[in-house]
């Protein structure tokens, strides 16, 4: 007998459960493309602005792509909120996001329009970042190792197996990263490059900021990644040095996209005004991300480095962030890089 | 139970299952629907008249879909049995007939219909454009699908299938199905997906090229170049690691069997840590111990001068911490074995003045191959398809699971590609399997045969036991070591950095929070948390019973195809989790069964790689019962169900019990599956974990996983009490009374030996 009550108390409870978790009445999907604290932190904030309950799961920039491209025929969420630009703008090219102009497009730093527009206002920048490296410094002593400041640097011999980066195959990152060194060098010396560090790299992670935070623990010296997420690894008390490679570097627009086919379009919509205003994007210091925001009037932290005075390049987003120009990158770094011996 | 003696006009059984497939043609939506059937807000969003939640009857009414009348029609025809009996051949006929068409017309309809209109190229040839379309069938499809299904197995069954047992050729034909379409079903369509290119078409050629590309194949590393290709990577780590698991079992199981150690129960206790960790965990404390930065590795390169390297990641690191997650499992099924092992041939052998050696090596070992075989196969098949810890520490060194992952998340995003890999794979699981079959060949191992069997086992010699000894003692050691590391590691605040000790990860991870629209869980994992809990407690119930129901199946009934069905209800077992998951994405994705992104798909496959120990365990103990006590039932007048129901059941609780803790504990577990099935809405803990460690917030990943194993031990005792335990007469109960003998159910196809055919000798 008592069995049998403990058994109708649990599917009592179970039935309650279920049907408060199926109470609640609007909701967003959204795919999330920055670190799982900045995710965590927005999308409970838009809960609570707004009483609609986000869910919310976080992949790199690459991942989430190919899951949009597997579910083009039946989408499964609203909105993609951060990560790179290149695949949001091969999504916006290949048509699985949607055009929408925010009303608050004017707010926006010059380089967050013509991302939309690139676009052909499918996808709109939010915050913006350099590439560069940083190194553990404990451990640089260690090994008795020179200060690396510039690109050739890591090319050099005593850098061998202390340096990290992410596999451009999965990494938006690293595909920047690719695209930054054909850019700076032209093609073929790019290439040249790009075999000469794959003498000195230890192991290509799958996840773009993996790297750094690699180097944070002391598992490798050298990790290739954005400067703000070298930067939060000083922030976090990590003994991490930033480093803004002196040839110049490449950049990445951090974006968001409406998906095509969203269910919840109303909220996707409001999700994507929100995360344009300036006190919105002034949040993402606390989550311990450095970026760049992209509202001319949304605060930045001291410790964010300033693109002004950082030498980019300029940056071709049409063309490297097409998926023809990536596809063949990829296939000739795969073929040419990634399958020579270390 | 007696039986009514009025006659009705037609079969109630029939007349039920038409009901049934009216109530779904009829009245329940048709279609899958967006937001969840089970929150009824399609009620009010213009059913039954919108042709999004419409069921088909109305559909057909309205002139829409018109493809799905006839199979209104066709439930209908099952009437004209007015009046005849069941033994009526043209009942039988009939209803096979009709059931037959109606199913094949549904599955026909779903599969050429999807949401760009016609789905093969003859179809829109021959008719043109559709210029409709339709998205995954829903409950309506379902029910009417089953109806069809049990009519047929009806009509099977009058014509005197299993001697007309209505309940078994139902059960039979019930499981079949599922089987069919979810576990055929995905590897057929992923074979058809290898085959595809980039565009759309077939092309052997890609195929081929794909299969023998230098990068599975390449065997560069033994000529001196750089890399292997990553499938003999995976089948160097899979065999070491099923060699090396099978022997530290066999060390442990000897220790705690034949050398009058004391402390059996407290070894045990220590096994069980392993099978409900999180997999990558133990990946992640041999990077906090051995990495660059490692404590073990600062401290010996510290001690003797050396320059610490970046060693564990790959082969060595992967060894480690696969060895360590596998080796409680081949403890487990050889525990069994060794313990089943007959003292009688021992004692034979020492009386024809065999000295203590070679009794073991001659008698003893020899007896014990089908259990060594057994724990192979199953280190060999978890090292294949183990993700987590090759995501942490596989360095440059890939292998199969995580390749596979890649080609579908990476920017290439080849899903062709990712379906030979999971061919590759599979290719080698079902080898080993078949490898290991052939080795223990077709001699007998049998040794419990119920005769009176009262000896001793023999001592082992001493310098063997003095090596078991040492080797059990420092593998223990090494075990505790990494498990003090991962409880310590949730309180550091920051590993290898700052070590102050902090309850931060708990609190970022757990936190409560309180807004104005009620309680807010805000820390990070509760959201992954409670799904995780409901899909789990939701599938383990639905594992343990489709699993004991096909295990009563093998056991007590027989019919034709009795083999072919054993095999195909075990055959997920050799499937390695990556390529279900790969599979279930390939083939739920679009219509006609629509599931990727639903809690749904997460529960079947579950059920689905979980059942064949479900079947194994039920095997075990229904072997065990004598079939005079189904005898008897039958023969008071109760019929099959009734038996199963009133007294295979309850004498089924242990195996119950392992079935329900064992696909709970997977569930909770399991990562290579679910990392491509989950979706914003379903996110799993494993799956989550498995992102932080990728981020290297290991301090969080630590204390979920510390959580969870709590978790766990809790959910398990709660099971226990509600399962309780069989109560046969005043005899102990020897088997199976604890959680933990769990494993030693296990046990794989049709081989011979091992602890489940051990027939109990009525």
């Amino acid at each position: 007998m008592i069995k049998r009550a403990i058994l109708g108390a649990g599917i009592l409870a179970a039935g309650m459960w279920a049907a408060s978790s199926s109470a609640s009445a609007e909701s967003l999907t959204m795919y999330c493309g920055v670190d799982e604290v900045w995710c965590q932190q927005t999308a409970r904030a838009f809960e609570e602005k707004t009483g609609i309950t986000v869910n919310m799961t976080r992949k790199s920039a690459g991942e989430i792509y190919a899951q949009l491209r597997a579910e083009a025929a039946n989408p499964k969420a609203d909105i993609w909120w951060g990560g790179t630009g290149d695949p949001h703008l091969q999504a916006s090219e290949e048509g699985l996001t949607v055009e929408y102009k925010s009303p608050l497009l004017n707010q926006l730093q010059p380089w967050a329009i013509k991302q939309a527009e690139t676009s052909g206002y499918r996808t709109v920048g939010i915050y913006s970042g350099a590439l560069g490296f940083g190194y553990n410094k404990d451990l640089l002593a260690k090994n008795n190792l020179p200060e690396p400041k510039c690109w050739a640097d890591l090319i050099k011999p005593e850098y061998k197996g202390h340096i990290q980066v992410a596999n451009p195959n999965s990494s938006g990152t690293a595909y920047n990263m690719l695209a930054t060194i054909v850019q700076l060098f032209g093609e073929d010396k790019g290439f040249e490059y790009m075999k000469a560090l794959h003498k000195n790299v230890n192991q290509y992670t799958k996840s773009g900021s993996a790297p750094i935070k690699a180097a944070g623990l002391g598992e490798t010296t050298i990790g290739i990644v954005f400067i703000h997420d070298a930067v939060s690894q000083v922030v976090a008390g990590f003994p991490i040095v930033p480093v803004t490679p002196c040839e110049g570097t490449g950049y990445e627009i951090g974006s968001e996209s409406i998906i095509k086919g969203a269910r919840n379009l109303e909220a996707a919509k409001k999700f994507y005004d929100w995360a344009l205003e300036a006190d919105v994007q002034s949040m993402a210091q606390k989550a311990g991300s450095f970026q760049v925001p992209s509202n001319k009037a949304a605060k930045t932290s001291d410790k964010a480095p300033d693109l002004s005075t950082i030498k980019l390049i300029d940056y071709d987003f049409k063309k490297y962030g097409s998926s023809e120009e990536r596809k063949r990158l990829l296939k000739k770094w795969d073929e040419e890089v990634a399958s020579l011996p270390q | 139970m007696r039986f009514r003696e009025t006659r009705w006009p037609i079969e109630p059984v029939a007349v039920l299952w038409m009901a049934v497939g009216w109530l779904g043609f009829a009245v329940l939506p048709w279609y899958g629907i967006e937001d969840g059937f089970f929150g009824f807000s399609w009620l009010f969003d213009g059913y039954p008249s919108d042709s999004e939640f419409a069921p088909a009857l109305v559909l057909a009414l309205k002139g829409e879909k018109l493809w799905l009348a006839p199979l209104g029609l066709l439930l209908v025809v099952p009437l004209l049995l007015w009046g005849r009996t069941k033994s009526d051949p043209v009942f039988s006929r009939l209803l096979i007939i009709v059931s037959a068409a109606g199913f094949g017309w549904l599955l026909f309809q779903g599969f050429a219909i999807g949401l760009r209109g016609w789905q093969f190229g003859w179809l829109t040839s021959l008719f043109g454009e559709l210029g409709d379309r339709q998205f995954g069938m829903g409950y309506g499809a379902l029910l009417v699908s089953g109806a069809f299904l049990f009519l047929f197995t009806l009509g099977v069954a009058a014509r005197g299938a299993v001697s007309g047992d209505v309940f078994v050729v139902g059960s039979i034909g019930f499981v079949v199905a599922m089987v069919a379409i979810f576990i055929f079903m995905p590897i057929l369509m992923m074979l058809a997906n290898a085959m595809q290119t980039d565009d759309g078409g077939y092309s052997p050629v890609a195929f081929l090229a794909k299969l023998f590309s230098s990068r599975l194949w390449s065997l560069a590393c033994l000529a001196g170049g750089s890399r292997c290709g990553v499938a003999w990577n995976s089948l160097l780590l899979a065999v070491l690691v099923g060699l090396l698991t099978m022997f530290l079992g066999l060390v442990f199981a000897l220790v705690v069997t034949r050398t009058g150690f004391r402390h059996g129960k407290l070894l045990r206790a220590l096994t069980v840590l392993p099978i409900i960790t999180p997999a990558f965990v133990i990946g992640l404390a041999i990077i906090l111990l051995f990495g660059l930065s490692g404590a073990v590795t600062q401290s010996v390169a510290g001690a003797f001068g050396l320059q610490p390297t970046r060693w564990v990641y790959g082969l060595p690191g992967l060894l480690i911490a696969q060895v360590l997650a596998f080796t409680p499992i081949a403890f487990l099924v050889l525990m069994g074995v060794v313990e089943g092992v007959s003292p009688s041939m021992e004692e034979a052998s020492q009386t024809l003045r065999a000295s203590r050696w070679q009794t073991f090596w001659t008698v003893s070992l020899p007896l014990m191959r089908p259990g060594l075989a057994n724990a192979f196969l199953l280190g060999f098949i978890e090292s294949m398809a183990d993700f987590g810890n090759p995501l942490v520490l596989s360095g440059n060194y890939d292998v199969l699971s995580t390749e596979i992952f890649f080609a579908i998340v990476g920017a290439q995003n080849d899903a062709a590609l990712a379906a030979i890999l999971a061919l590759v794979l599979l290719a080698f699981t079902l080898g080993a399997f078949y490898a290991q079959r052939f080795w223990i060949g077709r001699r007998s191992y049998t040794t419990v045969t119920g005769k009176g069997d009262a000896g001793v086992h023999p001592r082992l010699p001493a310098g063997l036991t003095y090596a078991l000894y040492v080797i059990a003692g420092l593998w223990t050691a090494f075990t505790v070591l990494v498990y003090t590391v991962i409880f310590y590691g949730s309180f550091v605040k920051l590993w290898g950095v700052d070590q102050s000790l902090t309850l931060e990860h708990y609190r970022k991870a757990f936190s409560v929070g309180w807004n104005e629209f009620g309680i807010h869980w805000s820390g990070s994992a509760w959201s992954s948390f409670w799904t995780t809990m409901e899909i789990t407690l939701i599938s383990a119930p639905l594992t343990a019973g489709i699993g004991l129901l096909t295990a009563y199946l093998l056991v007590r009934q027989n019919f034709r195809g009795k083999n072919a069905f054993e095999f195909a209800t075990m055959l997920s077992f050799a499937i390695p989790g990556t390529v279900i998951g790969v599979s279930y994405i390939i083939a739920f994705n679009v219509p006609p069964i629509e599931l990727t992104g639903t809690g749904i798909i997460l529960v079947l496959s579950f059920i689905f790689r979980n059942m064949p120990v479900g079947v194994r365990a039920g095997v075990a103990s229904m072997s065990q019962i004598d079939r005079s006590l189904d005898e008897s039932s039958l023969t008071l007048g109760a019929n099959s169900w009734q038996t199963f129901r009133r007294v295979i059941l309850p004498l089924l609780r242990s195996a119950m019990l392992a079935a329900l803790v064992y696909s709970f504990v997977r569930a909770m577990t399991a990562i290579s599956a679910v990392i491509f099935l989950v979706s914003a809405r379903y996110d799993l803990s494993t799956s989550y974990i498995v992102g932080r460690v990728e981020n290297n917030e290991y301090g969080i990943a630590i204390a979920y996983s510390t959580v969870l194993i709590v978790v766990m031990l809790m959910v398990i005792g709660l099971m226990q009490l509600l399962v309780g335990s069989r109560n046969i007469g005043r005899r102990g109960i020897q088997q199976g009374d604890g959680g933990w003998s769990v494993r030693t159910n296990v046990s794989l196809p049709g081989t011979a030996g091992g602890p489940t055919t051990i027939a109990g000798a009525g």
